[in-house]
């Protein structure tokens, strides 16, 4: 083949790969210049707007946690995740507006101080839900993955799926919990707090807040106290415990921690039931966060947190954390500052592009391959 | 020539054209009413997008959730050819899809050629050059389209008119379907180089994008007539039982002949084992965009036929829950098995949307949802490789390879073979 | 292998055959089949469960009464997901499969409209309680569908009312949020924006989220920061009730307005304070039909009905109406009386115009003090 010295050149240039790292690059030059633009016009809207995303980043990781942590351990997508969580706010739901659990220390002591009575009785629902979940999730485990672990994968993320529809449409049944939109009785008083340059001052219910002031919530506050303690949590118990070596082990190799002497479906079981835990907190969060539940609840939450376990490098918890943050300030900013109809659609762009520079995700370790 | 028509060949092609002919005639004396009509004629779509699914996981070894947006992107494309010309009266969406496909199609041929001598060319400064070329033909061809446009149809008129209604019909359908297809190539360039779930995802997040783009089909796309998240209506409703036959045997056998070819083996090689595929001297990224491509153009051309069924669309028909559908219909007839992949197709819409709906009784209408999830397990826990396995009609079998049996064995991360 | 593939293959063909040669009930003489075609599955059933225990509660009463025409009603109901191709098997399954010849439903325009093509093809009558579409009643070529009608308000005139009612109250900014893949909270929208701003008031922002949103910070940072009199959402209650919070803790001023999707026990009445809506009719309405109607449907299902189910139970209504003024069960004769009818329905006397909607007044309702109170009438 004869070859100009034009296309010589052209080869030259192609060869590097940069014509494709230029093309990423001018896109998402073009996304931070506009969110520099916005900075600029409004720095306290902006910085108000970074908080929201803060704000949802925390409640993608708290369920994205679940996603990684399951994944890790028995690398199935676990679809039926996101109703396990929308079970898990169900349960604290009932156990609210029902059985008023979350008043109990002030019934047993009646001379505890307001607060810490209800920070102990939320603690107390947010237990209990977590533990129906962890119950819910190992019959799961029983039913629809056990038998299948020496099927091939596929059969068991289909059974996830079939689990995932059964779980909502047998929840939408008027005798199991509703088909209706229920809103959410929330256990403790939105407090808003206006954070300016003057000081801190409490918003009242509905009042415009000062000037130039941002928006912080005693919501928001725990939500992110909360994430950042299962986080360290799970970590803890991943890599300190017997039984996160275990599951360690089981991750890296099943055939041989059996051979060494470790029960691999017991320690399937318990991280099934540990992720579900994990899920059953964070549906009563989310609750909390946006007091609407039903049926349906768990599967659009479901999707983006997985998403954002994806981003950061499923299987690593750091990763799933620092995606979770990602797509939270994604979705915020672009539908603040780029395109509101658009807003998933970057979102997923954002996903994509990420994986083109990062096959495995932020922190998602290369995949290993096996001899 | 003896290959052609052997046994399994005739016995095929006769059982076919037996089935067609049996089923038409019930249609035909209404003894088969456009319930049971509808739901077959979904059920022969299905089987076609679920053929594509499966050469590209089934017999690929590429875990894609993207399907659905190919369906959706091959239904709105022919849907916008058919509608111009049944509600303006004009050919111009016929000629700028066929013009821009049949350019930006050759030039990526021609280019692929060119580029696969450069050595050490990354997937997406490829992806840029080959978007970028697409691009410019596209406008190319509408400005050539819209210039010819009137011609075309004048002589389109000079036809009768539903031998017209014919043709743009099925050019629709065919030029859709290639629309898909490049889109997918221009996609699975870069992407499929990831590894397999996370490829998953990617295609996941595609078909979720083109879900929120259609919803703004009219605003930001500029297509009125799609008319964005409000459905598309005054789609002619043209696909009949023939073409839906016609389009789902041409599948089946393209998809037969593809796998038994040089090709075919190779695109299994890839699923087996990626490493040892390329030691043979297999360039692995080429067979799976070729996988890739061809099963994104049987999802537009399922598409295609699908939107002239209801003669409606609407975004939320492309749904992401929906998009599971595929992966469903072809792990419950059997990974790598077409006429499982069939076989399930039929028996999915007979059940969900037959069966189920005729016999639960009053006031259980809530329970389809419940009884179909656990079906799903049952069969799942009963025969956990899908109803067929790997089990093929004599016209299907003889030379695909099994897929291997024992999976604890393998040796590999891959996510299609490890177990939770 | 072979065994189990003709297993299911006979399952299957057996299971056809049972059903294209059984249906479902023997065409016994003395009833007139109705199909009700709701949501059942799908992401929002309560709107479809509503809708069909208002429309069943009306034939109830029907047949309490003795039935129309000396024949007892039986309702068939089929779910239809809000979703084309369910919908148009459900349409086919009622039509063909139960021989119905009426068709109440179905809820969302985007399933409406392929089973109206079916209807109007096949020459049953369809009355949708909800789809607000103008497509649903009308071809692409813009004639009217002959067997195609609605009971509820097209969008343009609750957007007009609202658009009114704001400037009357001395609003001159509004800030609109709209659900991009809901046609009808989509057309609430642009009819507001349009006479809002013919009336002289100004639209300070526009922006849309989708049905499956939970997070709406940033719109309503948005909303806040804009400071607009109104923020005018014409969506369901469910969505309103997330917002309605949301934008409380966002420091938004904004009064909130929006259309009958709002109705609804489910309401967060706490959250909606100070909130104006429009909606068909009012509960504290001293007509007797109004004042039965709410009781009834309270002592029969536990709750107050929506505006789904008001719906539903007109629907249902104006369709036997029509059917008893044809004086015989042949859909061709009772889409010519539904489309001269004058009925007294819950949400307002009745008739149907040139394209089959329905001309009604609408009622403007406040929510105030944690109650639903009656604002203002106003007349077409």
């Amino acid at each position: 083949m004869n070859t100009s010295p034009i296309v010589l050149l052209i080869q030259k240039i192609i060869k590097k790969g940069w014509l494709g790292k230029t093309f990423l690059a001018l896109i998402t030059l073009l996304a931070i210049w506009q969110i520099i633009v916005a900075l600029q016009a409004n720095p306290s809207l902006f910085l108000q707007q970074v908080i929201n995303g803060l704000q949802l980043g925390f409640v993608y990781a708290l369920i994205a946690l679940g996603y990684t942590m399951v994944y890790g351990i028995v690398r199935l997508i676990n679809f039926a995740h996101g109703d396990v969580f929308m079970f898990g706010a169900f349960v604290s739901f009932y156990s609210i507006t029902r059985f008023q659990l979350h008043t109990w220390p002030q019934w047993l002591f009646p001379s505890i101080p307001h607060g810490l009575g209800l920070i102990i009785g939320a603690i107390t629902v947010m237990a209990i839900s977590m533990i129906a979940c962890a119950l819910l999730a190992i019959v799961v485990e029983r039913i629809a993955y056990k038998p299948l672990r020496s099927a091939p994968r596929i059969s068991a993320l289909i059974t996830a799926i079939g689990i995932s529809f059964f779980l909502e449409y047998f929840a939408a049944l008027n005798f199991v919990f509703s088909p209706n939109f229920i809103t959410y009785k929330r256990p403790v008083e939105v407090v808003t707090w206006a954070i300016g340059l003057n000081g801190i001052t409490t918003l009242g219910n509905g009042k415009a807040p000062p000037d130039g002031t941002i928006l912080f919530s005693n919501i928001a506050l725990i939500i992110i106290l909360t994430s950042v303690l299962l986080m360290f949590g799970l970590q803890f118990i991943v890599k300190k415990t017997r039984i996160g070596k275990a599951m360690r082990s089981v991750a890296y190799d099943k055939q041989t921690a059996r051979l060494m002497g470790i029960n691999t479906d017991a320690i399937i079981s318990t991280t099934f039931a540990i992720g579900a835990a994990l899920a059953g907190a964070a549906g009563m969060l989310y609750a909390i966060a946006f007091p609407q539940i039903f049926f349906w609840m768990g599967i659009i939450p479901g999707l983006k947190s997985f998403v954002a376990a994806v981003l950061g490098g499923i299987g690593s918890i750091p990763g799933a954390f620092i995606g979770a943050l990602i797509m939270g300030q994604a979705e915020v900013l672009s539908a603040a500052y780029i395109s509101t109809p658009l807003r998933d659609a970057i979102a997923f762009s954002i996903l994509i592009v990420v994986l083109l520079v990062r096959p495995t995700g932020i922190f998602g370790e290369p995949e290993r391959e096996k001899a | 020539m003896k290959n052609i028509f052997s046994k399994s060949t005739l016995w095929f092609l006769g059982s076919a054209f037996l089935i067609y002919a049996v089923l038409q005639i019930l249609v035909s004396a209404e003894i088969l009413n456009s319930f049971w009509n509808t739901i077959i004629r979904i059920g022969g779509v299905m089987a076609i997008v679920s053929i594509g699914l499966n050469l590209i996981y089934g017999f690929n070894g590429q875990f894609s959730l993207g399907q659905w947006g190919f369906y959706a992107i091959g239904a709105y494309a022919a849907a916008d050819v058919t509608y111009r010309w049944q509600i303006n009266k004009s050919a111009d969406g016929m000629v700028v899809l066929a013009l821009a496909t049949l350019l930006s199609g050759f030039a990526i041929l021609w280019l692929r050629k060119r580029l696969s001598t450069v050595r050490g060319l990354d997937p997406l400064s490829a992806f840029t050059i080959y978007l970028a070329v697409t691009i410019i033909l596209s406008a190319l061809a509408w400005w050539l389209g819209t210039l010819i446009s009137p011609t075309v149809t004048n002589g389109l008129n000079l036809l009768p008119a539903a031998v017209a209604m014919q043709i743009v019909f099925v050019s629709g359908v065919v030029f859709g379907a290639v629309v898909a297809a490049e889109i997918s190539f221009l996609f699975g360039l870069p992407i499929l180089s990831l590894g397999s779930d996370y490829f998953g995802i990617a295609t996941l997040g595609f078909s979720i994008i083109i879900k929120i783009l259609l919803d703004n089909s009219d605003t930001l796309l500029g297509f009125q007539e799609m008319k964005g998240a409000r459905g598309m209506v005054g789609i002619p409703k043209e696909t009949s039982l023939f073409w839906v036959f016609i389009f789902l045997v041409l599948v089946v056998v393209i998809t037969r002949n593809l796998l038994r070819s040089s090709y075919g083996r190779a695109v299994i090689s890839v699923r087996e084992d990626e490493i040892a595929a390329k030691a043979m001297g297999i360039d692995i990224a080429e067979y799976k965009i070729l996988a890739f491509v061809l099963g994104s153009f049987f999802a537009g051309l399922a598409g295609g036929l699908y939107a002239h069924i209801n003669g409606f669309l609407h975004p939320n028909t492309f749904n992401f829950i929906k998009s599971f559908d595929p992966m469903i219909i072809i792990v419950f007839g059997g990974l790598g098995s077409i006429s499982g992949t069939v076989f399930a197709a039929f028996a999915w819409a007979l059940i969900l949307e037959g069966v189920l709906r005729l016999f639960l009784p009053q006031g259980f209408e809530t329970w389809r949802f419940v009884v179909y999830p656990i079906l799903l397990l049952i069969t799942m826990l009963l025969r956990p490789k899908g109803i067929f396995g790997d089990y093929e009609i004599p016209f299907l079998r003889q030379v695909l390879p099994k897929i291997r049996k024992t999976s604890e064995t393998k040796g590999t991360d891959s996510p299609l073979e490890a177990h939770p | 292998m072979k065994r189990v593939f003709s297993v299911f293959s006979f399952l299957v063909i057996a299971s056809m055959m049972l059903a294209a040669c059984a249906p479902a009930a023997p065409a016994g003489a003395g009833t007139i089949k109705v199909a009700i075609l709701a949501p059942l599955s799908g992401p929002v059933p309560t709107f479809g469960v509503s809708t069909r225990d208002g429309a069943l509660m009306a034939i109830e009463e029907w047949n309490a009464k003795g039935g129309v025409l000396g024949q007892q009603i039986e309702a068939i109901v089929a779910d239809s997901q809000c979703t084309a191709d369910p919908a148009v098997n459900a349409a086919n399954k009622v039509i063909d499969q139960d021989k119905v010849h009426y068709i109440i439903g179905e809820v969302c325009s985007s399933a409406s409209i392929p089973v109206s093509e079916i209807a109007e093809q096949k020459g049953v009558v369809q009355i949708s309680p909800t789809s607000t579409n103008p497509t649903v009643t009308l071809n692409p070529d813009g004639s009217t569908k002959k067997y195609i009608f609605r009971a509820c308000f097209i969008d343009p005139f609750q957007g007009l009312v609202m658009a009114k009612f704001a400037l009357g109250q001395g609003k001159k900014t509004a800030f609109i949020m709209f659900d991009k893949g809901n046609d009808y909270v989509l057309g609430l929208a642009e009819a507001f924006e349009a006479a809002f701003t013919a009336g002289g008031g100004s639209i300070v922002g526009k922006e849309a989220y989708t049905g499956q949103d939970t997070d709406f910070s940033s719109i309503l940072t948005k909303v806040a920061d804009s400071k607009a009199d109104v923020l005018f959402i014409p969506d369901y209650y469910n969505i309103i009730n997330l917002v309605a919070t949301q934008a409380k803790e966002r420091g938004v001023t904004s009064t909130l307005m929006g259309g009958d999707g709002w109705d609804s026990s489910d309401l967060d009445l706490a959250a909606a304070e100070g909130g104006f809506f429009s909606n068909h009719y009012s509960a504290e309405d001293t007509r007797t039909i109004v004042q039965d109607f709410v009781s009834r449907y309270e002592a029969k299902y536990g709750s107050k009905p929506d505006a789904l189910a008001t719906l539903g139970y007109d629907a249902a209504n104006l369709l036997l109406a029509a059917i008893e003024k044809a004086g015989k069960d042949d859909p061709a004769l009772v889409k010519d009386a539904l489309a001269s009818l004058s009925y007294d329905a819950v949400s307002g006397t009745i008739t149907f115009d040139a394209q089959h909607n329905p001309i009604k007044s609408a009622a403007i309702m406040q929510v105030k003090d944690g109650k639903v109170t009656f604002a203002e009438s106003i007349a077409p």
